[in-house]
């Protein structure tokens, strides 16, 4: 700790940080524009100049390092007529058309100008005007309003993990632009928009449509991967209109992945409104509430209890899966299951199918092995936690890697392809480099969890774990789960464990061993292969893959119509809000399981969402604490035979910008598909 | 060798209005009106024919006449007397030469080697450039001579490097002992509009 002194009053603040922070902490305002916390040091804007002692000239506070007994002034005279000299020469070149400009309203420089400006112009000569660059379907460009603070580049080089920004030419013909304007190829690429101090980049999307003052913002979270980000959802009336990123240290910074961002507008469009029965033609005929619940009824009392098949989807909350079990448990239909793809883990034991060294793990790992994972494409934020702790570690992160070589955005060694080379781990070269470490962190993705070969890539990747790091405190042996509603439904034990050893479900759909098969919101099936006798029974709300199979359709809302509890990859329930009302006669899911459970005279115990939600909470206390990780113990391995297949462990994620009926509906990220994947 | 605080010897570069450019070094102190007569051949057109000198490189103030009869090339005695020994790359200039436009010309060449990276000095110099050119026309206003004054001083000491210190000072101190032949010109083109 240091004593400093920020005008005349005596401060201890931390060492290391430096004046501006120190000024924060002071509850002292210093305007800036190229200074950003999460960001490397520019001091290039000039705005935070303050006054030091024993200095003939002004200091950039953010710059500048803290230390014992410094005496800083921020009210003088000095700073005022610096800050206004730098405003002023930020507005000469700026076109002064805020009317016009999608940042007005929530601009830094328009803000900082009514309080640090001058209010009138003095320049007379030629503005500048620079040409707009093309940076792809998610950035608009208006580069005439950029005042070269450079985040932009900073966080595309040090976050992002992408070179393609940069600046051009010199003094006053700088001009940012990417490498021959070529679109960012980022998953993380959009958080730029926020960065931007002007508005000079703008969301495309997003561009003309309102202004911020008019946009209801709502607090809820991210349902495109299973980490869980913390967002805002800003509606107008009955549309989202965008999606930004809520600070959360813990879970994702303040980034958040451009599919997070921009797939809402998927929610606009392939709704399904309406029920549907498919008719003795194959056509689908529009079908009312009581002839659907009829149909279900007679299919629940007339099928054998064994022949019912029920899926769920990759991205329901838990208190709908809760409420479908509560009914299935009731009628006994006992075959469930909430993975389409079916991904290995040991059924009740939670350290197998979560992220143990939790998001925060990754800033005191020293080393990373990554088994089956394409992690830029499957969880794009973690990925930037691994390369900044990879950037900042003082000694080399080494970071290994097991499967399919995709791009990442940190060097990798990589050990090989396919599960075989799981075995190098034994290796002394291998083995001494983990016995150095102390906090390793193990990471294993869905390509290896859905391998054939999973069970023994699990068990060989925990015995090597367990050899080295048995006794340490640290659990750092991780699974990374990629969709959202995964860990909740595994939590909430939403799976027949008989199905789960035998690994045989999905075979046992296509074969035809069920009659009916209820899928909620599950679009992942190859629905090809299940065979026509058997009647599919499908609630969602987009018309995806599964409507073309379904022989009944029960309209359900979707997430941003109801509230709902969700647990990240680390474990963590925390509640997606309300941002608006669902399409009309449109039912919640769990609603629609008290209707067919009351026709049946089933009671599940439950009449209103409230009820349901405080059941759940009795039945899994977990899950009653919001934004708490529950503690869980490591595994032990299991002694069994390896069997490796010698094949690729690849990532089941092909197109980043389509993982599931929403994103599939979103035009925003069609566009990105195929701008990213006609190349 | 040399005078109190500055001692040693230097490496005097003289170009510019004389007869006989040359790099020499001298000691440190020794008088400018020596070293310009001694070892350059003089002004061009004699000592009376000198205007001004910039005794430190083209980015600090011009010295005029009166100046330059009696200062010494040291770096106390020059911030003294308003200017700086800096590189101590003299260059003289005599009556024939337009010294506004001399000016603006390096305005130019602050604006040209301008990095861009720091905002007083990528908006400023450009701003510089630009007003010094129409001063250069006489198309000024006094005010805007003011202003001009003000915009060297809102970039000096606000940025990174000296670059922006360097593009402020000549202009200073043109201002500083010419401003009187620039509000002439001004007088001389508004009678003629």
């Amino acid at each position: 700790m240091v004593e400093i002194f920020i005008d005349g009053k005596s401060f201890e603040v931390d060492d290391g940080i430096t004046v501006i922070q120190a000024c924060e902490q002071a509850g002292v305002e210093i305007p800036r524009f190229c200074y950003h916390e999460k960001l490397s040091i520019a001091g290039n804007c000039r705005m935070c100049l303050v006054e030091m002692e024993n200095s003939a000239k002004p200091v950039a506070s953010c710059a500048m390092p803290v230390a014992q007994g410094m005496k800083i002034k921020t009210n003088t005279e000095m700073v005022t007529k610096a800050r206004k000299g730098v405003m002023e020469f930020l507005l000469i070149n700026h076109p002064l058309d805020c009317p016009i400009c999608d940042q007005g309203g929530e601009c830094d420089l328009q803000d900082q100008a009514m309080a640090y400006g001058s209010g009138i112009g003095r320049y007379v000569e030629q503005k500048r005007a620079v040409k707009d660059k093309n940076l792809g379907p998610l950035i608009q460009t208006h580069m005439t309003r950029c005042i070269h603070c450079t985040r932009c580049i900073r966080y595309a080089e040090e976050v992002a993990g992408n070179d393609q920004l940069g600046a051009l030419n010199r003094g006053e013909d700088t001009e940012i632009t990417s490498f021959l304007e070529k679109s960012i190829d980022s998953e993380m690429s959009a958080n730029v928009i926020d960065l931007c101090p002007v508005g000079a980049l703008t969301s495309k999307p997003y561009e003309y449509v309102a202004r911020p003052w008019e946009l209801k913002k709502t607090q809820s979270i991210d349902v495109f991967d299973a980490v869980g980000s913390n967002i805002r959802m800003d509606s107008k009336g009955d549309k989202i209109l965008r999606v930004l990123p809520r600070i959360n240290e813990d879970i994702n910074d303040e980034w958040i992945s451009d599919k997070t961002r921009f797939a809402y507008d998927g929610l606009n469009f392939q709704r399904i409104d309406k029920f549907y029965i498919r008719s003795s033609n194959n056509k689908l005929k529009e079908g009312s509430e009581e002839d659907t619940i009829e149909i279900i009824k007679n299919k629940l009392l007339n099928t054998n209890k064994n022949n019912i098949a029920s899926l769920i989807g990759n991205s329901i909350d838990c208190e709908s899966i809760f409420s479908f079990k509560l009914l299935l448990d009731k009628i006994g239909a006992l075959n469930y299951d909430c993975r389409q793809d079916e991904s290995f883990f040991l059924p009740h034991e939670r350290s197998s199918y979560i992220f143990n060294s939790r998001i925060t793990g990754i800033d005191k790992s020293d080393l990373c092995v990554l088994i089956g994972t394409d992690i830029k494409k499957e969880a794009p934020v973690l990925s930037s936690r691994i390369r900044h702790r990879y950037l900042n570690y003082e000694k080399p992160y080494q970071i290994f890697r097991i499967g399919e070589q995709n791009k990442t955005i940190f060097k990798t060694i990589d050990l090989g392809i396919n599960s075989k080379s799981l075995l190098k781990m034994k290796e002394k070269k291998f083995s001494d480099i983990l016995s150095k470490s102390s906090n390793p962190i193990f990471i294993i993705g869905q390509g290896a969890m859905c391998a054939e070969d999973a069970e023994s890539i699990f068990n060989f990747s925990l015995m090597i774990y367990n050899k080295h790091f048995k006794n340490n405190k640290w659990n750092g042996f991780n699974v990374l789960q990629n969709y959202s509603g995964r860990v909740g439904a595994l939590d909430l034990c939403f799976f027949n464990k008989k199905n789960v050893l035998s690994k045989s479900f999905i075979k046992k759909i296509y074969d035809g061993k069920f009659d009916t098969l209820f899928l909620v919101s599950a679009d992942e099936l190859d629905f090809e292969k299940i065979p026509k006798k058997t009647y599919v029974v499908y609630f969602g709300h987009h018309g995806d893959r599964a409507v073309k199979r379904a022989d009944l359709i029960v309209p359900i809302s979707c997430f941003t119509e109801k509230e709902g509890i969700y647990v990240n990859l680390e474990g963590r329930p925390q509640i997606s809000r309300q941002i608006k009302l669902p399409l009309p006669s449109v039912d919640d899911f769990s609603e629609f399981v008290r209707k067919i459970g009351s026709s049946l005279n089933i009671e599940l115990n439950f009449k209103t969402f409230e009820d349901l939600r405080k059941l759940m909470f009795l039945q899994n206390p977990n899950l009653s604490k919001i934004n708490e990780i529950s503690d869980s113990k490591l595994t032990e391995n299991k002694k069994i035979k390896n069997n490796f297949i010698v094949k690729e462990i690849k990532s089941p994620i092909k197109n980043y910008y389509m993982t599931d009926s929403v994103s599939r509906s979103s035009p925003v990220m069609s566009e990105c598909s195929s701008n990213f994947f006609s190349k | 060798m040399g005078t109190k605080n500055n001692s040693g010897s230097k490496i005097f570069c003289i170009s510019g209005q004389v007869n006989k450019p040359c790099n020499v070094e001298e000691e440190l102190g020794v008088p400018l009106k020596y070293l310009i007569q001694k070892y350059a051949g003089d002004v061009i057109g004699g000592w009376d024919n000198l205007l001004a000198i910039v005794p430190g490189g083209s980015s600090v103030p011009l010295l005029p006449k009166h100046v330059c009869e009696d200062v010494l090339m040291d770096f106390d005695s020059l911030k003294d007397s308003g200017s700086g020994l800096g590189t101590a790359g003299v260059i003289v200039i005599n009556k024939q030469t337009n010294i506004v436009k001399f000016i603006a010309r390096l305005s130019e060449f602050y604006k040209h080697e301008s990095c861009g990276q720091c905002t007083p000095c990528r908006e400023g110099t450009g701003w510089l450039m630009r007003m010094m050119d129409r001063v250069v026309d006489g198309d000024v206003s006094r005010e805007e001579i003011d202003l001009l004054e003000e915009v060297t001083y809102q970039i000096e000491g606000h940025t990174i490097c000296a670059l922006g210190d360097a593009a402020a000072w000549p202009i200073q101190g043109l201002l500083k002992h010419f401003k009187n032949d620039i509000i002439k010109n001004i007088k001389k083109k508004s009678k003629v509009a």
